[in-house]
């Protein structure tokens, strides 16, 4: 394991503190239980909107902390979910008297931990009001598994919702879009190097040199199948084939199409797979009005991709184009 | 036997030093149809009940268990957090005012705790999850046998796990790819019942 970290341990205390002290007129850090919530927080008569989940990921969620975005997120260890007195506190944190919204990726722990953390704050008398983000085309839903994996549309619905909380949309309103954002996006992601979680000090699985994993989560779960890895055109159009296949994608469709990185792989790559789903997309008549290329939501240094496409309508365009100021995302402002 | 919340503490001090000694067993299970996390993740929070309970001496059961599980449920995290948290939180409620616990109390408390670990995690046995080691090991206790008895069961039951399917959490994700894995879950649940033998 060759790592920039000072011990195990100390890593997530030790990356809170630092981006505290790099993004102080943006966000406050609270630590034990640990958050992170926009620096004028609560925002009097505005929804609440808090995420959270493991650490390793960077930016998402704590980048995505600020006017515009969300209202506070909670960091758990590296890829675990943080625990209940995280989210309560969080969300007494930043509760401005109209209700809170929770934004949950669809992972088993994260799922109880959110559950126990919204009873403990309606015990507190605040409205909470949770959606789960389920886009990962890539794991099969039944009644049998734990459903499909949220991933690359949760960085879409906490910015199109934080546009619509900050332009006053109320909790019933800003739960309904994200609602629509996550029925209105499909994802699907591939790893070319894996990751290793400090604490564990070796790769969480292993690649040959010419072998990708396709369909793989973002802890490093595994994917759909192994296999020998192509060209970028030819990775591009295995990702986007299930991705138009899940969701009826009509002609004239206007979409935002994300591609993201995981970690390791570099803009220029991600650039050229961006090229060539975009002339997918159009190829089946989807107007792609929208984009957003970059490493928003990683898998600590995980090479690979992962492409997701959402499906516009005018209310989320606009949340989408409203100001954002965060760590991690600002624009319009 | 009756117990009170000293010896149920003796009972808890024995399941932290059996997790951390079990850590990298429970690891390497959970890294083949996980994520590779439950032992640290159950270490760190069964240290900091050590800590806790150094620190204070809860006087009754149901307080003991309360502080169990609210200390779980916040150093945990991932789904062992809310569940094993969850499992010592009812067994307190269902523990009351009692200042000791006899068999039946006992009993009482572990499917209670069962119960609520059923509901939080929405499993039934055959999911391959901990409910397949403490629903034989409980129905063992409910039936008369003995807790050596009880702790046999739940290592049955863990080890039955492997030849299933998983239905809930990560493992779930793997389909057929879990056969043949014996389920971290259900054998962290084994360390909990056959430490409460060992603690006598």
């Amino acid at each position: 394991m060759k790592k920039l970290i000072n011990g195990a341990e100390n890593v997530v205390a030790e990356a809170l503190a630092g981006m505290a002290a790099a993004h102080r007129d943006l966000i406050r850090v609270h630590f034990e239980p640990d958050y992170i919530v926009r620096a004028d927080a609560p925002v009097r008569g505005k929804v609440g909107l808090v995420s959270g989940g493991g650490s390793g990921h960077e930016p998402m969620h704590g980048g995505f902390v600020g006017r515009g975005m969300l209202d506070a997120a909670c960091p758990g260890a590296i890829f675990t979910s943080p625990t209940p007195d995280q989210m309560s506190e969080a969300t007494k944190a930043v509760e401005g008297g109209a209700g809170v919204l929770h934004i949950v990726k669809n992972y088993t722990g994260d799922i109880m931990n959110f559950e126990m953390a919204a009873e403990l704050a309606k015990e507190d008398g605040i409205e909470v009001r949770q959606v789960v983000i389920d886009d990962d085309v890539a794991v099969k839903d039944s009644l049998y598994t734990a459903g499909r994996r949220g991933v690359g549309a949760t960085v879409l619905a906490e910015k199109i919702c934080g546009g619509a909380a900050e332009a006053g949309a109320d909790l019933d309103r800003v739960a309904a879009l994200c609602g629509a954002v996550n029925g209105a996006a499909r994802s699907m992601g591939l790893a070319l190097a894996p990751c290793t979680v400090p604490q564990a000090g070796k790769p969480s699985f292993e690649l040959a040199d010419d072998e990708m994993e396709f369909g793989i989560g973002i802890h490093g779960e595994p994917g759909r199948k192994r296999m020998k890895l192509e060209q970028a055109d030819h990775v591009a159009g295995m990702l986007m084939e299930p991705i138009l296949a899940e969701l009826p994608f009509r002609w004239g469709d206007e979409v935002l199409l994300f591609v993201n990185g995981m970690g390791a792989t570099p803009l220029i790559e991600l650039y050229i797979v961006y090229r060539a789903a975009q002339a997918i997309a159009e190829k089946h008549g989807l107007t792609v009005s929208r984009r957003l290329v970059g490493p928003f939501m990683t898998s600590l240094e995980m090479a690979g991709v992962s492409i997701t496409l959402l499906r516009l309508d005018d209310q989320m365009r606009k949340a989408w184009d409203a100001p954002v100021v965060t760590p991690a995302m600002r624009w319009g402002a | 036997m009756a117990r009170d919340a000293a010896l149920l503490i003796a009972w808890m001090r024995r399941l932290a030093a059996t997790i951390r000694a079990h850590e990298a067993e429970l690891t390497a299970l959970d890294a083949a149809i996980g994520d590779g996390d439950h032992g640290a993740n159950l270490a760190r929070g069964f240290n900091k009940v050590e800590q806790k309970l150094d620190a204070e001496m809860p006087a009754t059961p149901a307080a003991l268990f309360r502080l169990v599980g609210m200390t779980l449920i916040g150093w945990v995290g991932g789904a062992a957090g809310p569940l094993y948290g969850t499992f010592f939180l009812e067994a307190g409620k269902a523990a009351g005012s009692a200042a000791e616990l006899d068999e039946a109390g006992l009993v009482r408390c572990l499917a209670a705790g069962l119960a609520g670990v059923k509901a939080r995690g929405k499993a039934e046995p055959g999911d391959k999850t901990m409910v397949d080691a403490l629903t034989p090991a409980i129905e063992a206790l409910g039936s008369g046998g003995s807790l050596a008895e009880a702790g046999r069961a739940a290592r049955a039951g863990a080890k039955a796990t492997a030849p299933l399917v998983a239905r809930k959490g990560r493992a779930s994700y793997l389909g057929e790819r879990a056969i043949g894995h014996v389920d971290p879950g259900a054998t962290s649940s084994v360390l909990l019942i056959e430490s409460l033998a060992e603690a006598g």
